[in-house]
C-alpha cells in the first residue's frame, strides 16, 4: 500500500504533516502538565507553560524596612537594601511607591515621594530610600517594582506533594489496592475459562452467554446493593471489600478474554494429554496455564490500569480517611480544595499517572492483544 | 509501608487460598472417584461431571454476588423509599420523569452518546488510516493511545488546566484562552460556558477513546485483503477513493463494535463529569447524578432507579452482543 502514497510524493508529505498534527494534539495536554510540574509555583501562575524556558516578568510588591531601620549618612537619613532579598535575582525594569502607579518609573530613576523624601531603585534590584529630615513612623513604605526573572524549575513541588498533600500516603494505598486486585482475578477466571472452553457439561452455552451478557452490566448497578450487603455482614469499609469488588467486576472480561485464548490453543495437545490419562487438572496447570502467558499478561494489565485509575470503586467501598483515601481520590479532593493551586495539582496528577504510563509503555504489546481479542467491554 | 505488606500478605493468602481450592477439591474429587479399579469409567464419567463445577465454582460465586445480585436487587430497590425499607410503588419512577434534573442528564448523556463514539472512532480511524501509510507510524500509535493509560481524574486535571481562565489584563495560563487571545478574542471561562461546556468535557473523553478506536481499526484494516486493494488500484482508484469504497465497507463489523465499546463507556462516564464540573453550569449526566443522589442525597431507592436507567440503555447492546458471541461458537 505504500506503492500507492510512493506515487504522489505531495500526498505522502500530507500524510506526515497530518500525523505530526495529530501526535501533537495528543501528546501536548499531557506534556504540558509535566512542564507545568517542575516550574516554580509563582512563575507558573502568571505565565503560560510554553513560555517555561524564557523569562518571566511578574509585579511585586515589597514593604521596606520601618524607619527605625534609618542610617545617617552625610545629612540624610537613608534605608537601603535590595528587592530581591532572600529570593533569586533577577531585573527590575519598572517600579512605584503607590498602589495607584505601580509601574511609573523605569528603574534607576528617582522618584519623588512625600516629605520630599526619594526612592530609587537600581535595575540589580538594589534600593535607596533618601530623606533629608529623620523618618518616622513604625511602618516602612512599600515598594511596587516589575521584575524580569529568568526561568527557575524545581523539585520542590514534588517534595511537598508526596510529604506534606498527602500523595505519598495515597501512593501506597493505590498500590495496595491494585496489587491484590490483579493477581486474585486471574487465577479464578482462568480456571473458569478452561471449564467452558475446554469442558463438556450441561449449561455452558448459557453461562458463556451470560458471562458475555456480564460484560456490559455498568458498575452503577452494583453500588448500593453491595454497599448494604458489605454493612449488613460487617465488611464495611475495608480492604478485603474493595479487593473482592475489583474481582468480581474484573471477573467477566478475564473469563471472556481468557476463554477466547484458551479455546484458540491446538485441539490435538489437549486430546493426546487426555488420551494418556491426564485429568483436567493436570492438562490446566501443566499445558493450558503456561501457554496462555500472553492472555494472562494482557488482563493483567487491563486489570491493574482499570483498578490503578478507578475512581468510583473506591469512593464507594473505601473511607475518606488517610490510611483508605487512594490517589485517584486525593486528587479530587486537591481539585476541590487547591483548584487554583496549579503547581500542586500539576505535581500531583503527574505522580499519579507515572506509574500507569510507565506499565503502558513497557507493556503496549500485551495491552494491544488484549484489546484486540476481548473489545467488548 | 506496613500496610503494603499486609496487601502482599493478603494476596498470598488470597492466592494461596484459591490454589488450596482448587487443587484441594480436584485431589477430593479423585480420591472419591478414583480412574482406576473396577469401575474405572464410571468413575472417570461421574468426576468429568463434577469437575468443571469445581473449576467454575468461585467464578459463578462471584459473578453472582457482585453482578446477578445487585442487578436483581437494584431492580426491588427502585421501588422503595430512601433508606430501602418501605415500600413506595411506582413513586421513584413518577419523580424520575418529573424531575428537571434528570431531563437535564438524559439530555447531556444524548448529547455525549452522539458525539464521544461518533468523534473517537472518527479520529482514530483517521489516525489508524495515515499511521499505516509512514515508518514511524508505530511511535506515533503509541503517543495517540497514550491518554488511555491516564485516570478519568488525571485526564480531567490535564484539561482543567487547559481550559483555565484568567482576567483580560493578565497573561492567560491555560492554553485554549492563550490561543484565542492570541487570535484577537476574549478569554472565557469553557467549563461555566452554558451549554457548550458539555462539549469541553467530551474532549477529554474523546481524547482518551480515540487511541483504542485506533488500535483496532488498524488491526481491521491490515486484515483488509490484498487483492480487494490491487484490483481497485489497477481501476485506478486514487488513495481517497480506494479507502472510502473499498477499505471503510470492509470493516464496518468493527467500526460497529468500536462505537458501541465507546457507547458503554460513555453511559458509564462519571470522573470527569465530578471532577471538572461536578454536574453543575447544566452539565450532569446520569451516572454522575446517580452517584450525587446516593451520597449527597442519601436516597438509595431514586439512585438506584437512575441506575436502572443506566443499564437500561445498556440491554440492547448486551442482547447484540450475546448474539453475536453465540454466532461464533
Amino acid at each position: 500500500m505504500s506503492g500507492i502514497a510512493g506515487q504522489r510524493p505531495l500526498l505522502i508529505w500530507v500524510v506526515h504533516l497530518s500525523v505530526v498534527a495529530l501526535v501533537l494534539l495528543w501528546t501536548i495536554p499531557t506534556f504540558g502538565l509535566l512542564v507545568s510540574s517542575f516550574r516554580d509555583g509563582d512563575q507558573l501562575s502568571v505565565s503560560g507553560w510554553w513560555t517555561a524556558l524564557t523569562s518571566t516578568e511578574r509585579n511585586q510588591i515589597l514593604r521596606a524596612p520601618a524607619p527605625s531601620e534609618q542610617v545617617r549618612e552625610g545629612g540624610q537619613w537613608v534605608i537601603a537594601g535590595n528587592v530581591f532579598d532572600g529570593q533569586a535575582p533577577g531585573e527590575v525594569t519598572r517600579f512605584g511607591f503607590s498602589s495607584r502607579g505601580p509601574s511609573d518609573f523605569a528603574a534607576g530613576e528617582t522618584a519623588e515621594m512625600k516629605d520630599e523624601q526619594t526612592l530609587t531603585v537600581a535595575p540589580d534590584g538594589s534600593y535607596r530610600i533618601v530623606s533629608p529630615e529623620e523618618m518616622s513612623g513604625k511602618r516602612g513604605s512599600r515598594i511596587f517594582f516589575t521584575a524580569i526573572e529568568p526561568p527557575r524549575f524545581t523539585l520542590e513541588t514534588y517534595r511537598e506533594v508526596l510529604f506534606s498533600e498527602g500523595i505519598g500516603r495515597s501512593f501506597i494505598n493505590t498500590l495496595t489496592v491494585t496489587i491484590p486486585a490483579t493477581i486474585i482475578p486471574i487465577l479464578i477466571a482462568a480456571y473458569a475459562a478452561y471449564a467452558l472452553a475446554w469442558m463438556t457439561f450441561p449449561g455452558r452455552s448459557l453461562l458463556l452467554a451470560v458471562v458475555v451478557g456480564l460484560l456490559v452490566v455498568p458498575l452503577q448497578m452494583s453500588l448500593i446493593p453491595l454497599l448494604r450487603l458489605y454493612t449488613d455482614i460487617g465488611i464495611g469499609k475495608s480492604y478485603v471489600g474493595i479487593w473482592l469488588a475489583h474481582t468480581g467486576f474484573g471477573l467477566p472480561l478475564a473469563i471472556y478474554l481468557l476463554r477466547n485464548y484458551i479455546r484458540g490453543l491446538p485441539k490435538e495437545i489437549i486430546e493426546s494429554a487426555r488420551v494418556d490419562g491426564a485429568s483436567d487438572f493436570d492438562i490446566f496447570r501443566k499445558i493450558v496455564l503456561p501457554l496462555s502467558f500472553p492472555a494472562l499478561a494482557s488482563f493483567a494489565i487491563f486489570q491493574f490500569l482499570w483498578v490503578w485509575n478507578d475512581l468510583l470503586v473506591a469512593t464507594v467501598f473505601l473511607g475518606n480517611n488517610e490510611d483508605q483515601l487512594v490517589m485517584t481520590g486525593r486528587l479530587r479532593e486537591l481539585l476541590g480544595s487547591r483548584g487554583g493551586n496549579w503547581e500542586i495539582l500539576t505535581a500531583s496528577a503527574f505522580v499519579s499517572i507515572a506509574v500507569p504510563l510507565l506499565v503502558f509503555f513497557s507493556l503496549q504489546r500485551y495491552l494491544v492483544r488484549g484489546l484486540l481479542a476481548g473489545s467488548v467491554k | 509501608m506496613e500496610q503494603l505488606l499486609f496487601a502482599l500478605l493478603s494476596m498470598a493468602a488470597g492466592v494461596g487460598a484459591c490454589i488450596l481450592y482448587f487443587w484441594g477439591s480436584n485431589r477430593l474429587l479423585d480420591a472419591i472417584y478414583p480412574p482406576r479399579g473396577v469401575r474405572a469409567s464410571q468413575n472417570i464419567r461421574r468426576a468429568n461431571a463434577i469437575r468443571p463445577w469445581l473449576f467454575l465454582g468461585p467464578a459463578i460465586l462471584l459473578l453472582t454476588v457482585y453482578l446477578v445480585y445487585p442487578v436483581i436487587n437494584s431492580a426491588l430497590l427502585s421501588f422503595y423509599g430512601p433508606s430501602g425499607e418501605t415500600y413506595v410503588g411506582v413513586a421513584n419512577y413518577s419523580w424520575l420523569f418529573a424531575d428537571p434534573g434528570f431531563r437535564e442528564s438524559m439530555r447531556n448523556n444524548m448529547l455525549w452518546l452522539i458525539v464521544v463514539p461518533a468523534a473517537a472512532t472518527f479520529f482514530g480511524l483517521i489516525a489508524a488510516a495515515l499511521t499505516d501509510r509512514i515508518g514511524w507510524g508505530n511511535i506515533a500509535k503509541s503517543l495517540i493511545f497514550m491518554p488511555m493509560a491516564i485516570s478519568f481524574i488525571g485526564a480531567s486535571v490535564i484539561w482543567k488546566f487547559i481550559y483555565d481562565v484568567r482576567g483580560e489584563d493578565a497573561d492567560q495560563i491555560g492554553l485554549l484562552n492563550a490561543i484565542v487571545v492570541a487570535l484577537g478574542g476574549e478569554p472565557q471561562a469553557w467549563i461555566t460556558l452554558p451549554f457548550w461546556n458539555n462539549f469541553f468535557l467530551m474532549v477529554i473523553l474523546i481524547w482518551i477513546q480515540t487511541g483504542f478506536a485506533m488500535v483496532i481499526l488498524s488491526a481491521a484494516l491490515r486484515g483488509i485483503p490484498e487483492e480487494t486493494v490491487e484490483a481497485a488500484v489497477l481501476d485506478g482508484a486514487s488513495p481517497l477513493q480506494i479507502f472510502l469504497k473499498i477499505k471503510v465497507p470492509q470493516i464496518w463489523g468493527t467500526i460497529a463494535v468500536v462505537w458501541t465499546t465507546i457507547t458503554i463507556l460513555v453511559l458509564k462516564v462519571f470522573d470527569i463529569v465530578l471532577a471538572m464540573t461536578n454536574g453543575q453550569w447544566g452539565t450532569q449526566v446520569l451516572a454522575n447524578y446517580m452517584f450525587d443522589w446516593m451520597f449527597r442525597g442519601l436516597d438509595f431507592g431514586r439512585s438506584a432507579t437512575i441506575a436502572l436507567v443506566i443499564m437500561a440503555m445498556v440491554v440492547p447492546i448486551m442482547i447484540w452482543n450475546i448474539r453475536e458471541a453465540r454466532k461464533e461458537t
